[in-house]
């Protein structure tokens, strides 16, 4: 656990790390309790008051069905994190589990499970849940989740499989076999501190792929069901008005590049903080 | 004699947390005459590779050489170089051989481009001669068929025809200098002794001064002409090769020497130093060896110059004075 | 070394057979059948979705269904598109061209202008310069490339009509035009796709090409470069760059796919006749036939990208090469 704590504080000290955590912070923050003191971003107030320029009213102008665009932006995020952080969760415990067990195991069952790994990363993400979507009249929130993240652990699994197979390896492991003390025991004990930095690192990086994913899929009509306002809907909803009323596609777009810049901006300190060769 | 080399107060410094620089080689000087071999021996992390890779400004950034370092070869200021004018007196002036021949060796290139490269970025002369040079090279460092050998690639020799090439590569244009840093620590020895043999054997024939950088005081005897002792940066003692092995001094060269076996003579039980060599980032104030020196006393905790032992003898020891007056030395 | 190749491709067959494998049982575990989802989209009675059904084996056992749809693939038959009634093989094959050229200029500007920049930051690293890349090219890297591409659109195409910002010819060029002049038209259109996929791509080049060339700085046999007196361009370039160069080709395999996938975005919003415009518009109009061989077309490239560039690298490297 300190091992985590250290890179944690190390890329906090990293000051492109710490700009990435704190824009990722305020835009949780942002998220979570913005929708209160903003309009309900569903509402349609007065037809003649749409796609009005940013003003005094609404910051970031209104959309051609006279929605408040700031506070669907906002709202947009709430759905857009609460995805990504969700799906990242379950892609990197699946595949710190699936490493786990091909690691530890080996033989046939690595093989197996590493085979299907290779397949599996051959097809693209966005591929795979095109096919898998594409049967939903309404995709679910809860199935986008649950499918992005089971789409999202191969390479993790490779990574926690390479740590176990390493830390396998290591002499003191091999010794205290010898001595006869239980192989799991040591190899959870010395994998969990090991493999935690690069964990964290994938998972960092994880929030900002699968926000931009999110945000593909509902370009494409795939993810998140308007009228529940998310970034990439919403940058589909202004591909008719960008002539008229570009504000109200370009200020989605910036909170995406924002947000995901904030996390990569916290992945790359964080990997820095693992591998200090690469800084 | 002429000097060659000289090397006066060379500090070379990293930085350290907040802003802050330490000196790995803190105020090293000395100096080479034409045709002689000088050993600089010490421990690991005692900044005697680094000092060797002052000598071409080779230190790797973040380090640099702080000002106030001299650093002449002959009439050249080397430290005022920089660009096309530094890079002239790299390999021309000075050549270098490395510890490890695995990996100071480029993978992706055969020994032929490796050996020419060296030569054509010196003399205006055609690829051919240039091979023809390469071939001569192979055969005096004792490469058998090297004709063969020039196609090969890294990986396909062993690690002692590797040091025999990075040798040529060092021979490859004619430098008046040449600095051997642990030559041979990374090969068995057998070939060790080999690789010894073929330096010898050029600085007879080819008249050249070498610096002979090492831990290994067995490899100095016989070898080199005067012995320079470096310990946490610094020189702690100076004499001729045959003084230092006859009257070691300074309480780390006698400590070096008692932890070294012996063959002949007495069974004897070896007296490592206790304690390790301390971290760049925290000399010692005072004496350095202070902590270690089984012979410390009040006077180490002020830094001692560099004193007079007796004829072309120094050392960096409070006892120098004591030394002198007893008549040890 | 021959024995190796072998292994190798054995290796991208299995991958391909499980990723084929995968992409089938996927669509077919999916709740529902493909077919039940027309009617929602279009007027069909229920009679014409059941001869739909007998039409694309989906009365047929899963078994049944993987044996024939690996039997037509054996004979180069993906079966025919729901949307366009014509067999997907020839839709692929048409659309392809069109892929290739925006694919492959935006790889040739990755792999030369990520490449040096990558270098460039490596060796200044640590430095103003290399940081300001990093966040350039990071934050290239967080744009989504449809945002991207229609904020292109817009600007550069419609407010200040600099450059086509659609399709990929244009439909009032004259019919007799000569070569030169088609050439030059497919290229202006070409430019804003290429643009906009290479900004938000080439950010993953750079970093990888840095962290590879950083590993071999420090090797010993840049010190020896330098220190036979080569220039530092050539210590940098043919000495450091050549053994950089190795890491970053085996990532031409990883990097396939996000080619693969930016391009339906890309394709989507420049309106440009590729893969990846059909993929998308597959996807709106449910045609699964033709959204699995896309796929499987996918896959296959991916596989075979990832075998040769393992290949092209043991044949660069002399340590692997020679053995």
């Amino acid at each position: 656990m300190t091992a985590a704590f250290d890179v944690l504080q190390s890329a906090w000290r990293n000051p492109r790390g710490r700009t990435g955590a704190l824009i990722l912070l305020i835009v949780t923050i942002a998220a979570l309790f913005g929708p209160v003191l903003l309009p309900d971003p569903l509402a349609q107030p007065d037809v003649l008051d749409a796609s009005r320029p940013p003003g005094l009213g609404h910051p970031f102008g209104t959309d051609q069905l006279s929605r408040d665009v700031l506070a669907r932006v906002v709202s947009g995020g709430r759905i857009s994190l609460s995805v990504a952080f969700l799906a990242v969760g379950l892609s990197v415990t699946l595949g710190a589990a699936v490493g786990l067990v091909s690691g530890y195991w080996g033989g046939a069952v690595d093989a197996l499970l590493m085979r299907i790994v290779d397949g599996a990363l051959a097809i693209p993400r966005l591929f795979i849940l095109l096919l898998v979507l594409a049967v939903w009249e309404r995709v679910p929130v809860l199935a986008l989740i649950l499918l992005i993240g089971a789409t999202g652990w191969f390479a993790t699994s490779r990574l926690v499989r390479g740590e176990v197979l390493r830390i396998r390896e290591e002499g003191y492991v091999r010794a205290a076999e010898v001595l006869g003390a239980r192989r799991h025991r040591i190899i959870f004990r010395h994998l969990l501190p090991n493999a935690l930095g690069p964990l964290l690192v994938a998972a960092t990086l994880g929030v900002g792929d699968v926000i931009l994913l999110e945000a593909g899929l509902s370009f494409l009509g795939l993810g998140i069901q308007p009228p529940t306002p998310s970034w990439g809907g919403m940058i589909l909803d202004s591909r008719e008005v960008m002539i008229s009323a570009p504000w109200a596609g370009i200020f989605p777009g910036l909170a995406i590049v924002i947000t995901v810049l904030a996390a990569n901006l916290f992945g790359d300190a964080l990997r820095d903080a693992v591998d200090p060769r690469s800084a | 004699m002429t000097t060659v080399l000289e090397v006066n107060n060379l500090r070379v410094s990293f930085p350290g947390p907040a802003h802050s620089r330490f000196c790995p080689v803190d105020g090293v000087s000395f100096s080479l005459q034409r045709g002689e071999t000088l050993a600089l021996v010490g421990e690991s992390g005692c900044g005697k590779s680094l000092t060797s890779l002052a000598l071409l400004q080779l230190i790797p950034a973040p380090g640099r050489i702080e000002s106030g370092s001299g650093i002449r070869l002959g009439d050249t200021d080397v430290l005022a170089l920089k660009g096309e004018a530094l890079r002239r007196i790299r390999g021309r002036r000075i050549g270098m051989i490395f510890q490890d021949p695995m990996t100071s060796l480029n993978p992706v290139f055969t020994v032929e481009a490796q050996i020419t490269e060296g030569i054509l970025a010196h003399f205006r002369i055609s690829k051919a001669e240039a091979r023809d040079r390469a071939l001569q090279l192979l055969q005096e460092v004792g490469i058998p068929d090297p004709g063969e050998r020039l196609k090969a690639y890294p990986h396909q020799l062993s690690g002692g025809m590797r040091q025999r090439v990075m040798i040529a590569i060092a021979l490859s244009a004619e430098p008046e200098i040449l600095v051997a840093d642990e030559p041979t620590t990374a090969l068995d020895v057998t070939v060790q002794a080999q690789i010894l043999e073929v330096l010898d054997d050029l600085r007879a024939r080819r008249g050249m001064a070498v610096l002979l950088i090492t831990h290994d005081l067995g490899i100095v005897a016989g070898r080199a002409d005067r012995v320079a002792v470096m310990y946490a940066g610094q020189i702690v003692e100076e004499a001729s090769t045959p003084r230092l092995f006859a009257s070691p001094s300074h309480p780390y060269t006698q400590g070096l020497f008692a932890s070294v076996p012996r063959i002949t003579g007495p069974l004897q039980r070896l007296n490592p130093i206790r304690g390790s060599v301390p971290a760049a980032s925290a000399w010692p104030t005072g004496c350095r060896f202070r902590p270690r020196c089984p012979k410390a006393f009040d006077r180490s905790e002020v830094e001692p110059p560099l004193l007079p032992v007796g004829p072309d003898h120094r050392m960096r020891c409070w006892l120098a004075e004591q030394t002198k007056e007893t008549g040890h030395g | 070394m021959r024995s190796w190749l072998l292994l190798r491709l054995i290796q991208a067959v299995i991958a391909f057979v499980v990723a084929l494998a995968l992409l089938f049982v996927l669509m077919r575990a999916a709740p529902g059948d493909p077919l039940s989802r027309l009617s929602a989209d279009r007027p069909v009675s229920r009679q014409e979705i059941e001869a739909l059904r007998a039409r694309y084996g989906l009365d047929q056992p899963v078994g049944t269904q993987l044996i024939a749809f690996v039997s037509g693939l054996l004979h180069g038959d993906l079966g025919v598109s729901i949307e366009h009634g014509r067999p997907v093989t020839s839709l692929l094959a048409e659309r392809l061209p069109a892929t290739i050229l925006l694919g492959g200029s935006v790889l040739l500007l990755n792999f030369t202008i990520g490449l040096w920049l990558g270098v460039r930051q490596a060796v200044r690293r640590g430095q103003r310069e290399d940081r300001w890349l990093t966040t350039l090219s990071l934050t290239g890297y967080a744009m989504p490339s449809f945002w991207l591409g229609l904020v292109l659109a817009w600007l550069v195409g419609v407010e200040w009509r600099l450059l086509p910002a659609a399709g990929m010819q244009d439909p009032l060029l004259e019919a007799d035009a000569g070569f030169l002049s088609r050439a030059g038209d497919v290229l202006r259109h070409l430019i804003l796709p290429v643009v906009t996929l290479s900004i938000v791509s080439i950010a993953a080049t750079m970093r990888y090409q840095r962290a590879a060339m950083l590993e071999v700085l420090r090797l010993p046999y840049m010190v020896t470069a330098r220190a036979k007196g080569l220039a530092e361009h050539d210590v940098t370039w043919r000495h450091g760059w050549r053994n950089a160069l190795f890491p970053v080709i085996t990532l031409f395999g990883l990097w396939l796919p996000i080619l693969v996938s930016g391009s339906v975005f890309v394709e989507t919003v420049f309106a440009w006749p590729g893969l990846g415009a059909l993929a998308a518009a597959a996807v709106g109009s449910r045609d699964y036939p033709l959204l699995m061989g896309a796929s499987l077309l996918v896959a296959a490239l991916v596989v075979a990208g990832g075998l040769i560039t393992d290949v092209a690298y043991a044949l660069l490297d002399p340590r692997v090469r020679l053995g």
